[in-house]
């Protein structure tokens, strides 16, 4: 008959096992995951360097055009604030420090006396920023997870919308870049007004060496025109989907932890019950020993004999 | 010369061709052979001809550039089908719905937009090269 105290412990033990059971199969999917969504991060690359690339060239053909979207404020009045984060949590401080790197934003938005408008991709974001009763002015879930172009291009054109409206005078973007899979940074970055072509160009390492002169049809300034909504969508694109390799992998390993946690508190646990299972079968022994003894007589040794005999199944 | 068909998820078609055909904004026809001028254009919901020899395929484009460069032409579109990709019931589908809201309302342009789209598609999958 086990003591009360190694009762408990065989329960916890069982607790622990299966919430390792648990973690090690989030940590076995977030490793599929991720490299799908690497996959996909790489596969979306050519577009986005393409895209660059004709932007450069533009540059390079002198195309000088103005474009609501090269709009620069001296005066801002309202920074849009872009946050890329999760649906589900259990990804370690994957979400928190993307939260951290936006609201920071807010602050330096609000003491240079300027409003904010909270863009919000994920869950978690929105869980946040609605529980502090900040304004929300637009909150996107259920794409962050696998993001697909067209889910870029609802957000893009949202965010262009309201910068052409004069809604925003200037956007931030706040996501976790994703540089190898033991590294993953949050970054900010700005997102509106677009800075020259040239520095696009710059910016984005366009593939192509523009020394020939172009031909445009319908001329550069309708080609730009055409092209910089594009451009948007796609650097959002990327974003979305680094955000989602970057949350994969932060699951990984905060999954992995979690295991390589459950396994140590599993031997602690273990160590910790075989010593109160040994105290009690110590103790049950001195009883009867004690007990036999204060009956007197040879008799006492034989009965010892018979209990050790009786226990020889249960290490002792 | 080498041939480039980009959409933002992938790389739908990449390899050697001595002729590609789109269609441009303005509505013209062009066709680009080895040795073409240095050529940026803007394209519209058309359908694209990459032949090479005797071979050729035809992609259905939904907007997008084509940028023609040294010995290269890229086309980079927002989507772009092969013929096997395009989900022939889908398009009739929504070819119909873009009908009708085109019957109830005729300057619907999301709906004008989604019926060229939708021909676009049916025209590719039945193999020919669509007006």
């Amino acid at each position: 008959m086990p003591g009360a105290k190694e009762r408990e412990l065989r329960r916890r033990i069982g607790s622990v096992q299966s919430t390792k059971k648990i973690t090690r199969a989030m940590e076995l999917i977030a490793a599929t995951r991720v490299v799908k969504a690497m996959q996909r991060a790489n596969e979306a690359k050519p577009y986005a360097t393409q895209v660059t690339g004709v932007i450069e060239n533009l540059a390079a053909g002198g195309a000088r055009v103005s474009h609501p979207l090269l709009r620069e404020v001296d005066d801002v009045k309202r920074v849009g604030i872009i946050a890329i984060t999760s649906d589900r949590g259990l990804a370690g401080s994957y979400n928190a420090a993307v939260i951290k790197a936006a609201e920071r934003q807010l602050d330096a938005a609000r003491t240079q006396g300027a409003d904010y408008a909270l863009i919000l991709i994920g869950k978690k974001a929105n869980d946040y920023f609605s529980f502090r009763n900040y304004n929300i002015e637009a909150s996107y879930t259920g794409m962050s997870d696998t993001p697909t172009y067209e889910n870029a291009r609802e957000v893009a054109g949202k965010v262009v919308e309201m910068f052409e409206a004069g809604e925003v005078d200037r956007v931030e973007l706040a996501y976790t870049e994703f540089i190898t899979m033991g590294t993953q940074k949050v970054t900010v970055r700005r997102y509106l007004p677009l800075e020259t072509a040239e520095a696009m160009a710059e910016e984005g390492g366009g593939s192509s060496s523009a020394l020939a002169e172009f031909e445009f049809e319908p001329s550069p300034g309708g080609v730009l025109e055409s092209l910089l909504p594009r451009y948007m969508e796609s650097r959002l694109y990327s974003a979305l989907l680094e955000a989602a390799a970057s949350e994969h992998a932060n699951r990984q390993r905060a999954m992995k932890a979690a295991t390589d946690n459950a396994e140590e508190l599993i031997i602690k646990l273990s160590r910790e019950m075989n010593q109160a299972r040994q105290a009690s079968i110590t103790t049950e022994i001195m009883e009867i020993v004690s007990g036999a003894e204060a009956l007197g007589g040879d008799d006492a040794n034989a009965q010892i004999n018979l209990i050790l005999e009786n226990t020889e199944g249960t290490p002792v | 010369m080498q041939v480039e068909l980009v959409s933002p998820e992938r790389i739908t078609f990449s390899g050697e061709a001595n002729k590609v055909l789109v269609r441009t904004v303005g509505g013209g026809d062009i066709e680009f052979l080895p040795g073409h001028v240095p050529f940026i254009g803007v394209l519209q919901v058309s359908a694209a001809k990459i032949v090479d020899g005797d071979q050729a395929e035809v992609f259905a484009i939904h907007q997008g550039f084509v940028q023609m460069s040294g010995d290269k032409v890229t086309i980079l579109s927002d989507v772009s089908e092969r013929k096997e990709d395009i989900d022939v019931a889908r398009a009739q589908a929504s070819k119909a719905t873009a009908e009708a809201a085109i019957s109830a309302d005729a300057e619907d342009a999301a709906a004008k937009a989604a019926l060229r789209r939708a021909e676009i598609r049916l025209g590719v999958a039945s193999g020919e090269l669509p007006a």
